[in-house]
């Protein structure tokens, strides 16, 4: 693998971990803390939706957001033709 | 049966199980079932992993602490599942490339320094101690209850049997244990919910009966909590924050970094066969861990509705929360309080003489509260119900049969012994092989290293021990000092010896210094000097969370910053490392063997 493919490679995984990141910040320290105040004025069933993504929803997105990750990086890793065997 | 043989029967039976499980995988061959994770599939060793990451603190404390915080208590449930999404990302998969089995080995060779691995050591032994600190108070709740003690004894008792579990082996490292220990886990935990939740909602599921009606009225149960507890004087459970924004954020940024940086969590991402392993198996342990913490919060609310609605009739009712005859006489108490008494945990005070309880908020500042309250003629709430208590009680308040109660018991003693005998592996092998063997006294023999680890165990032991009589703060708050010193000390390093190529041994050992120094100066301001009440010294700087209103259990948020920061500076002013060592970095960042990577260059 040449230097120039393996800065490449390098700046995907940094970008697809930026994105993630992004999503797993907003769902958490947005809706579930920033913006809970304001989303608690929208219902979702009996949960105010400020304390559902405190307290139920980031849990759920952050499972998703794993393999989404695990997904995304194999497909990166076979891309640049680093993956294993 | 009563219930109390039930228990020792339930107890009994389940390790029993362990036991027979331990002895039935050390019959078949030793390297199958020895290295944790290796021809075990993923699915089971994220089970393993889930049994030995939920401790004490979350089974036995986090929901009770939830109950007490409300909606403030998102931070423990998001610190502590949003910490494995970096774990999955910014460690596991380059830990694992660079094929080391201990932290502070990975720290040593990154850092090409003997220095830096000590630091890291010594930060590890700090973290984990505080952590079975947290542990110990958890054991002691347990215990307490299980031999119908005092809370002290029922330490001692722990005490002695976390030794005795570690020093026999743990059963840590096999993986079908743990994953035994997951499914007693994780059943006692949710059976109670489900009933609970059941037959307050009508929903099986307390996910979604957290957000269903109550019990056909038409009105969610979310408002009638909101409802009953404004009454008495609580601040409305969904939007109570813990203490302020600012403290949330940084209190569940704390949880969250500080999962990915203590060592019992980040060495089970070691041993998988390949990185991809190490990705997805990140994934599989927030699923089964995820199973216990998104039922927390219906336990908590649960539980609160039912503690107030058992020592005050009209709850549940909607009638008038101040008349005389909704207090419940405290001759008539259930029973479930009485056994609670023993412990010590549960007290009852007659304040205003009538012989009923009262359980409200007397430090309200709502008016209308307060002139209701004097109205009836409350002097003072009269239970103190420590925290702890609630997810234990939770089946008795409830009054579920007594082999749920039974249940909920064996997986509270499962979650704290696995893990407090799991962090004491940790720190006696951090000392007597990290440090005696491979730095201090290299010619130690097989045997003095043995003999060195469980020293240094009895002595964790009896500081934990001792410490955890007078603990520093609810099981749960203890373990998140724990998980805010790790963020702050290793967290950092093992990041920046990842993504910054240029991070050299003196930054990295400076930041380490400083993040932790930073971080248990603030704690032990609030807490005493280490954790010895007493020595509090918050008054010399103008009172208790004297920087930005953040208290000491988040503070751990603050230290990374002050650990990357000084770790920067401090690598801008000395030199680069040694250009193998950028090259190492370099081959770490790909998962294909390093040998490929290194031919290119």
């Amino acid at each position: 693998m040449s230097e120039d493919a393996g800065k490449a490679y390098w700046y995907a995984v940094l970008r697809l971990i930026a994105g993630v990141l992004a999503v797993w910040f907003f769902v958490s320290y947005g809706c579930g803390i920033l913006f809970a105040p304001a989303l608690n004025n929208i219902m979702l069933g009996g949960y105010p939706l400020g304390f559902w993504f405190a307290q139920q929803g980031s849990m759920y997105v952050f499972v998703i957001l794993i393999f989404v990750y695990a997904k995304l990086m194999g497909n990166l890793d076979k891309k640049f033709d680093v993956h294993e065997d | 049966m009563s219930l109390q043989a039930t228990i020792y029967l339930v107890v009994g039976l389940t390790f029993a199980l362990y036991i027979g499980i331990a002895i039935w995988a050390r019959a078949g061959s030793t390297s199958e079932f020895y290295v944790a994770g290796s021809g075990v599939h993923p699915v089971l060793n994220g089970m393993a992993t889930g049994a030995d990451w939920m401790s004490a603190a979350s089974f036995i404390s986090m929901a009770g602490l939830i109950a007490g915080m409300g909606y403030g208590g998102a931070l423990f449930l998001m610190g502590w599942t949003g910490g494995y999404v970096l774990l999955a990302m910014l460690l596991a998969p380059y830990l694992r490339k660079f094929g080391k089995f201990t932290v502070p080995q990975f720290v040593g060779d990154r850092y090409y320094s003997k220095g830096a691995s000590s630091v890291a050591v010594v930060c590890l032994i700090i973290a984990s101690t505080t952590y079975i600190i947290g542990q110990m108070t958890g054991v002691g709740v347990a215990f307490s209850r299980f031999l119908g003690v005092s809370n002290a004894t029922g330490v001692f008792v722990g005490m002695a049997i976390v030794f005795m579990y570690a020093v026999f082996g743990g059963m840590k490292g096999i993986t079908y244990t743990q994953v035994a220990q997951y499914c007693v886990l994780i059943v006692a935990y949710t059976i109670p919910a489900i009933f609970i939740s059941m037959s307050l909602t009508g929903n099986p599921i307390p996910q979604l009966g957290l957000g269903g009606d109550f019990a056909d009225t038409g009105v969610s149960l979310l408002s009638k909590v909101d409802q009953v507890v404004t009454d008495l004087g609580f601040p409305k459970y969904t939007t109570s924050t813990r203490i302020s924004t600012l403290n949330m954020f940084v209190y569940t940024f704390s949880l969250m970094i500080g999962t990915a940086g203590l060592p019992h969590v980040i060495i089970r991402f070691f041993t998988v066969p390949k990185v991809k392993d190490a990705r997805a198996s990140a994934g599989w342990a927030l699923v089964f861990i995820a199973i216990l913490y998104t039922t927390a919060p219906g336990v908590a609310a649960m539980a609160k509705l039912n503690l107030h609605a058992t020592v005050n009739t009209e709850v549940k009712g909607g009638g008038d929360l101040f008349a005389v005859e909704s207090s419940i006489k405290y001759d008539e108490r259930p029973d479930w309080m009485k056994r609670w008494e023993v412990t010590g945990l549960l007290k009852f005070e007659d304040k205003n003489g009538d012989g009923r309880i009262q359980f409200y908020n007397d430090k309200t500042t709502d008016p209308v509260a307060k002139a209701n309250f004097d109205r009836a003629g409350w002097k003072g709430s009269e239970l103190s119900v420590n925290r702890d208590i609630i997810v234990l009680a939770n089946p008795e308040i409830a009054k579920l049969p007594n082999w749920v109660i039974a249940l909920v018991a064996a997986g509270g003693l499962a979650a704290a012994l696995s893990t407090a005998a799991g962090l004491l592996l940790a720190i006696s092998s951090a000392i007597s092989h990290d440090l005696l063997k491979d730095m201090w006294m290299p010619d130690l023999s097989e045997k003095g290293e043995l003999m060195a680890g469980k020293i240094a165990m009895a002595c964790s032991i009896v500081v934990a021990g001792y410490l955890g009589l007078n603990p520093p703060d609810f099981a749960a708050g203890t373990v998140a000092i724990a998980f805010g010193l790790a963020a702050s000390s290793i967290f950092p390093a093992l990041m920046m010896g990842i993504f910054n190529k240029k991070m050299n041994k003196e930054g990295a050992i400076c930041g380490m210094v400083a993040g932790i120094s930073f971080t248990m100066f603030y704690v032990f301001a609030h807490t005493g000097l280490f954790y010895v009440k007493g020595y509090e010294y918050y008054e010399m700087f103008g009172g208790k969370n004297f920087i930005l209103g953040i208290e000491p259990n988040a503070i751990g948020g603050i230290g990374a910053f002050v650990n990357f920061g000084v770790a920067y500076l401090v690598s801008k002013v000395t030199p680069d490392p040694p250009e193998h060592i950028q090259h190492l970095v370099e081959s770490v960042r790909i998962p294909r063997g390093s040998k490929a990577v290194d031919g290119a260059h």
